[in-house]
């Protein structure tokens, strides 16, 4: 078991040693991703927000590893529309399952079912503020593809203010010693308390607003995010940056051998759909990673070492 | 005494918070429930002060704070000096340090932070002493000093 406790609520809690550990542990399920040793234990998904992908994804995985999942989809058809809290929530599914899977719209709700659950909680998702199985997803990505989480150049692309996984990617990399680029238009830049978080951590970056040759040539990742139409005051001004943002093919032509696009899905123009042919479209193998991943994380919570 | 002066009786057993800034003074009583005690107490506000221009001070007598309900005191107020009076004497003067953490007196400004929607305590570590910076502990949000808001 790695972390503090058998919950995962944020990156913040793992150390570099229990990130490599997971890591290892995920590339087991993925050489063997049927394994039958969480017969008799039941899994709850509880999925306060919908999130299709990360249910579906935590759910094969629960389900490969032969746990029975129970769980809901959708907070509207619970007791939470009735005016339960969410305490008496996880105190009832506690009675019924070994772990806990819990995505939730407000920030800070993972943490709290962690401190009054008697099973594990796995944040998956919490708000703007955690997604931890999502990052690791990043990291594992990274690690499989160029075989090292260190001295890589990962340009991070289109909307780092409100990117929830560009953030937790810095702080889970501040354990490594790789450079990060932050491509962004000025409205969506890198928040300055994460640039603290870099210089105080030691993370390296630079930032610009162009996203040209010069910078897909020398990446090694490159994490593409969606510009957010509705984050603009000015529509004049995201119309101006919306199309610097978009990976086309041809842009790839010079483009470093080992070079990896990730992005967090779903996409919707930021990525042509010309890339997807390209040897260095990675981004659906990065949403498969997940169910890997997840297996890991669902057995580090039972305290299971494969 | 001249009839343009403040009479007020000095202590002779109790405490004495000095230099409150003036817009805070309803928040000191709050924050110590002073409201609630049953021994004499003597609250000014706007009061001159060649230091701040203008200050609110609070005299409770017979009552002494432990550290605990001091250092909740920093959140609002911090530097300020708590002075105990026994038998006339001061015995003792205080300032008010900020603690490590702190339970339950400080409203997180995030609508979606969970301690908003759920019967629980909110907590906040104090990232910054000197600047008086919160961070919750459930959403991760900061709170700078000015945007403190109680409970």
């Amino acid at each position: 078991m790695v972390g503090k406790s058998n919950s995962l609520i944020s990156l913040e809690e793992l150390t570099k040693d229990d990130i490599l550990y997971l890591l290892g542990q995920a590339g087991k399920f993925e050489n063997e991703p049927n394994r039958k040793i969480l017969d008799g234990k039941v899994v709850a998904t509880l999925f306060f927000e919908p999130s299709t992908r990360t249910r579906l994804s935590f759910e094969t995985a629960a389900n490969r590893l032969g746990a029975r999942v129970i769980g809901f989809s959708d907070a509207a058809t619970t007791s939470s529309t009735k005016g339960e809290t969410l305490k008496d929530t996880i105190m009832m599914v506690s009675n019924y399952a070994d772990v806990i899977i819990m995505r939730h719209y407000l920030e800070g709700a993972a943490k709290y079912a962690s401190e009054v659950s008697p099973v594990p909680i796995i944040n998956a998702g919490d708000g703007a503020n955690q997604h931890p199985s999502q990052t690791m997803l990043d990291l594992y990505s990274m690690m499989k593809t160029q075989g090292t989480l260190d001295g890589l150049d990962i340009t991070l692309v289109g909307d780092l203010k409100y990117g929830r996984t560009v953030h937790s990617m810095l702080t889970a990399m501040r354990h490594f010693n790789s450079r990060f680029r932050f491509i962004a238009p000025k409205e969506l830049e890198m928040p300055d308390e994460y640039k603290e978080y870099c210089d105080a951590n030691g993370i390296r970056y630079t930032e610009s607003k162009d996203f040209d040759e010069d910078v897909i040539n020398t990446s090694d990742i490159i994490y593409m995010t969606r510009v957010q139409k509705e984050r603009f005051t000015d529509l004049m001004v995201y119309e101006s940056v919306k199309n610097a943002y978009i990976l086309r093919k041809q842009m790839l032509a010079n483009a470093k051998s080992n070079l990896k696009i990730l992005h967090p899905l779903p996409r919707v123009n930021e990525i042509d759909q010309d890339v997807d042919t390209h040897p260095a479209a990675y981004y659906f193998q990065q949403a498969k990673n997940g169910l890997y991943i997840r297996e890991a994380l669902i057995c580090n919570s039972l305290g299971i070492q494969v | 005494m001249e009839k343009t002066q403040l009479m007020v009786a000095a202590l002779e057993n109790g405490t004495v918070i000095d230099h409150i800034p003036s817009d805070k003074v309803f928040d000191v009583v709050n924050l110590l429930k002073i409201q609630d005690m049953n021994t004499p107490v003597t609250i000014g506000a706007n009061l001159k002060s060649n230091k701040m221009g203008r200050k609110g001070i609070i005299k409770i007598a017979d009552r002494y704070f432990t550290d605990e309900e001091v250092s909740k005191l920093s959140v609002i107020v911090p530097n300020i000096v708590l002075t105990t009076i026994h038998n006339y004497d001061v015995t003792e003067k205080r300032r008010v340090t900020m603690p490590d953490e702190i339970h339950g007196i400080v409203r997180c400004p995030n609508p979606k932070c969970i301690t908003n929607h759920e019967p629980m305590h909110t907590v906040f570590d104090v990232v910054d002493k000197e600047n008086g910076t919160l961070r919750c502990r459930y959403c991760n949000k900061e709170i700078r000093k000015n945007d403190i808001k109680l409970l």
